[in-house]
């Protein structure tokens, strides 16, 4: 029962990008055309949003459901793979227009055929996993 | 009703999508969907090529649930919380749909000319489809994260490695839409 938490939280995130239209593959189209402000302005309130939300959990050393203090860990320090890694996740988030959280959510709302996408993610998150020590990072 | 069953503004999901990710960290978990891959990974039996997928995939499982709950979303809010999926796109974004030779334009949430059965079925559309999805998952792990790890959760903690990757979204994305596309399509 500990995990029905996650499961309503699931359903409300999956309820929010269909409603927002996040989902869609044209939103992403027309958002790396820059003709509309909708992805912009979601992304951009989450972020504003959040930054605020992260600083006010760090101030008042916020604790979690089970009394752990909520803490936040640094990312490495380092540009090569997150340029490089950022610019491979960006090229297939603009042809199939959904990233990993979106995929799923489409899977729910009847798109089946999101399921070839799903595949070639967990075999592109494999391949890295067996190339990983060849990569610069 | 009528304010749930019309597509949602931007001012209404972007605060949301930040109160879920609230939600998770007051559950002791975090806001990060692509590690959800990685997990499943681990769970089809790819601990035994390499260490990458040695994971506990047990002190996952709150994430892996967090999933099931976001497909079970998406099937309420597409059966019962929407009225009509047309997508009002910008006129110039459906004039240089329609140059790509897209004539299906935003009756549904994704486009006929790469979803349906038409392109799926055909080796290139089929390669398109397992290809983007390569991509995003091989750039996502690459990177440590996805829109939901870097761009939500790690700018929200004022990350500069997360910058650095959502710069790298968006140069892939740029390069795909309006050089990538035209060609593959």
């Amino acid at each position: 029962m500990k995990y029905i938490k996650f499961l309503l939280t699931g359903i409300l995130f999956g309820i929010i990008m269909t409603k927002a239209e996040i989902i869609s593959w044209y939103r992403i189209y027309e958002m790396f055309r820059f003709e509309s402000f909708h992805m912009y302005g979601v992304i951009g309130t989450a972020v504003i949003i959040g930054i605020f939300m992260v600083q006010v959990v760090k101030r008042v050393q916020m604790q979690d459901i089970k009394g752990k203090r909520i803490s936040f860990y640094p990312k490495n320090k380092s540009v090569t793979r997150y340029l490089l890694g950022g610019i491979i996740f960006g090229l297939g988030w603009a042809l199939v227009g959904a990233c990993p959280g979106p995929m799923f959510v489409l899977l729910g709302y009847g798109y089946y055929p999101i399921l070839i996408v799903v595949l070639g993610a967990l075999i592109g998150t494999f391949v890295y996993g067996m190339l990983r020590s060849k990569l610069p990072h | 009703m009528e304010i749930i069953y019309a597509p949602w503004a931007w001012y209404i999901a972007g605060p949301a999508i930040a109160f879920v990710m609230f939600l998770l960290l007051y559950f002791g978990g975090n806001f990060g969907m692509s590690s959800n891959l990685r997990t499943m990974c681990t769970l089809a039996g790819a601990d035994k090529y390499t260490d990458f997928f040695k994971v506990d995939w047990k002190a996952q499982r709150w994430n892996l649930i967090f999933v099931v709950g976001a497909v079970i979303g998406g099937f309420i809010a597409a059966n019962y919380l929407s009225a009509n999926t047309a997508i009002h796109l910008n006129a110039a974004t459906t004039e240089s749909l329609k140059e790509l030779g897209f004539d299906t334009i935003s009756e549904g949430y994704l486009p006929d000319e790469i979803f349906g059965p038409d392109s799926i079925f055909s080796i290139k559309g089929f390669f398109i489809l397992i290809g983007g999805g390569f991509l995003v998952g091989f750039g996502a792990r690459y990177a440590g994260g996805c829109t939901s790890g870097h761009a939500i959760s790690g700018l929200s903690n004022l990350q500069i490695p997360s910058l650095i990757a959502v710069v790298g979204f968006f140069i892939g994305g740029l390069i795909m839409t309006h050089f990538l596309i035209p060609i593959i399509f």
